[in-house]
């Protein structure tokens, strides 16, 4: 086994890892290590071979590799170090990591760990879908990879549970490939993806969206042949005579992403029941001194830009860490009404904070307050918000009138 | 007669509103955060056009395929001929991003790009 002492270990080398890296290089960290579990740099945009990346970070549409390009192409100019085929088995409270690669054991001491490990999709399990157990059934993420990456077609008559942004794509993307897409089922009263992609995604090939509906049996033997899709009720379980059956060869699911985290827990690293991910100061710093986190195995984002200008902020307070600057959480920040998530947990007071947040249900003409002591000590207004969109908001230390917890709260017209 | 679009630009997908003239032509456009949502609008009305991504097969690659997109988007009309004609190419390693892999493809004076490197495998 290899011992080696780092600056900054940093776990992941997608466009979270990535972006982080960059940045510290650029303030003048020096001493940082990739650790990638796959063949190559760039995470799952390697397949994510559509456009509509890049315009709030490069302020130009991108595709997914292009993108990832980018910071690959920054990386190695840098001369920063990466390990491929390289998997994270245990990290430590103390920053001690072990990995494996097919060169052995690697035990890396670091002063700081950064989590950039993404999320991985939900499952036909985590569903309990009822039924038979055929070939044919992919989640969004997978059947990307087999088409985009494997040069594989999954099926020629597809039916998607899920309006996940994934999932909405796969189904251009099988359209685009000559298969048949029959309708995409989403249970709740809303897309859960973003209104571009369900435009663009699914009415510009005359793929129904059916709200409202899920899979209720799954019927086959070997493949696929059929499933059994019913409307659902305000408590969103399926209204029992409105079954109807769709024959199809393949069932793609995008039904939700969940934030990486088994590391993380293992460290002792303090988890958000909503989010999946870490609880994190202003600085992304988690509950365990040295170890932050950013990206997708924080908290799931809808864009990539988002997931870069997070990580690199998240750089910018690692250099400062690194500095010796300590964590002093001191505001506990909690999600109110019609807030489904709140990110930071807790503040520190001392400097300004990125507050980020998703409504709980969409809504029209809203206003974002964050309250303490009983007083709104910000207000922002939004014409509109969704489920599907995360926004963000500056709270400036300046605003806040003592060190009591604060309340993020969603109003609407 | 009042028609609303979802614009795709950008991932604010503004929901813009335009009342369109007898001649099909477009008279009043609200609801857009940016110039480009009601530009976008306008050519929406008229002569919708669309970019796509997609993948031609590399011969003698480190990966059998290599993504590609198109450098300017093209009527929404012609999606499925674009898609016949990637399909039918294969392109020999190395290949380079930004790499023109078809040059004024169906004749629409765009061409279709390489998005990635791919090796000799």
């Amino acid at each position: 086994m290899t011992q080696t002492d780092k600056d900054v270990i940093i776990i992941g080398g997608g466009p979270a890892g990535l972006a982080a890296a960059v940045k510290l290089h650029e303030l003048g960290v020096r001493d940082i290590l990739i650790l990638e579990r796959e063949h190559a740099l760039g995470g799952i945009l390697r397949q994510c071979i559509h456009d509509g990346f890049g315009l709030t970070r490069f302020s130009q549409t991108l595709t997914g590799p292009e993108y990832a390009q980018r910071f690959i192409d920054a990386a190695a100019e840098q001369g920063i170090a990466y390990m491929l085929d390289t998997t994270v088995l245990r990290m430590s409270a103390a920053h001690a990591v072990t990995a494996a690669s097919r060169k052995g054991l690697h035990r890396f001491n670091a002063r700081a760990i950064i989590l950039a490990m993404g999320c991985r999709e939900r499952t036909r399990g985590a569903l309990s879908i009822p039924g038979a157990r055929p070939t044919g059934i992919y989640t969004a993420g997978v059947a990307q990879s087999y088409i985009n990456l494997q040069n594989t077609m999954v099926g020629k008559n597809a039916v998607i549970l899920g309006s996940g942004d994934i999932g909405m794509i796969m189904a251009r993307r099988l359209t685009l490939e000559g298969a048949r897409v029959s309708a995409v089922f989403e249970l709740q009263p809303y897309p859960s993806g973003l209104p571009r992609n369900v435009e663009q995604c699914l009415y510009d090939y005359d793929i129904p969206l059916y709200l409202r509906h899920t899979v209720t049996n799954i019927l086959g033997d070997a493949r696929l042949q059929a499933v059994e899709v019913s409307e659902v009720g305000e408590d969103l379980r399926p209204l029992p005579g409105t079954q109807r059956l769709y024959p199809c060869d393949t069932l793609i699911l995008s039904v939700g992403l969940i934030p990486e985290n088994e590391l993380a827990l293992d460290a002792g690293v303090l988890l958000d029941a909503h989010t999946g991910g870490a609880v994190v100061d202003e600085s992304y710093q988690t509950t365990v001194p040295g170890i932050f986190a950013a990206g997708n195995v924080l908290h799931v984002h809808d864009l990539v830009d988002f997931v870069s200008l997070e990580a690199e902020r998240m750089a910018e307070a690692v250099k400062r860490y690194l500095a010796g600057e300590q964590a002093k959480p001191a505001i506990a920040v909690s999600a109110g009404r019609d807030v489904a998530y709140a990110l930071p947990q807790h503040i520190s007071g001392a400097r300004d904070a990125l507050l980020t947040f998703r409504p709980r249900r969409p809504l029209r003409d809203a206003t974002l307050r964050v309250l303490q002591d009983g007083q709104a000590i910000l207000t922002k207004r939004f014409p509109r918000m969704l489920p599907a969109q995360m926004e963000q908001a500056l709270l400036p230390a300046a605003a806040l009138k003592s060190h009591n917890p604060v309340e993020v709260v969603i109003g609407d017209a | 007669m009042l028609k609303l679009y979802t614009c795709i630009l950008c991932p604010n997908g503004c929901e813009i509103r335009a009342e369109v003239g007898e001649d099909g032509q477009p008279a009043a456009i609200a609801g857009h955060r940016c110039p480009r949502g009601e530009a976008y609008v306008r050519q929406e009305i008229c002569a919708p056009l669309r970019n796509i991504a997609s993948s031609v097969l590399v011969e003698g690659g480190e990966l059998p395929l290599c993504s590609v997109r198109l450098t300017s988007p093209i009527p929404k009309a012609r999606i499925f001929d674009m898609m016949r004609l990637i399909h039918a190419a294969r392109v020999p390693a190395p290949v380079e991003l930004g790499q023109v892999l078809i040059p004024n493809a169906l004749g629409l004076g765009c061409d279709v790009i390489a998005t990635r490197n791919v090796g000799e495998g």
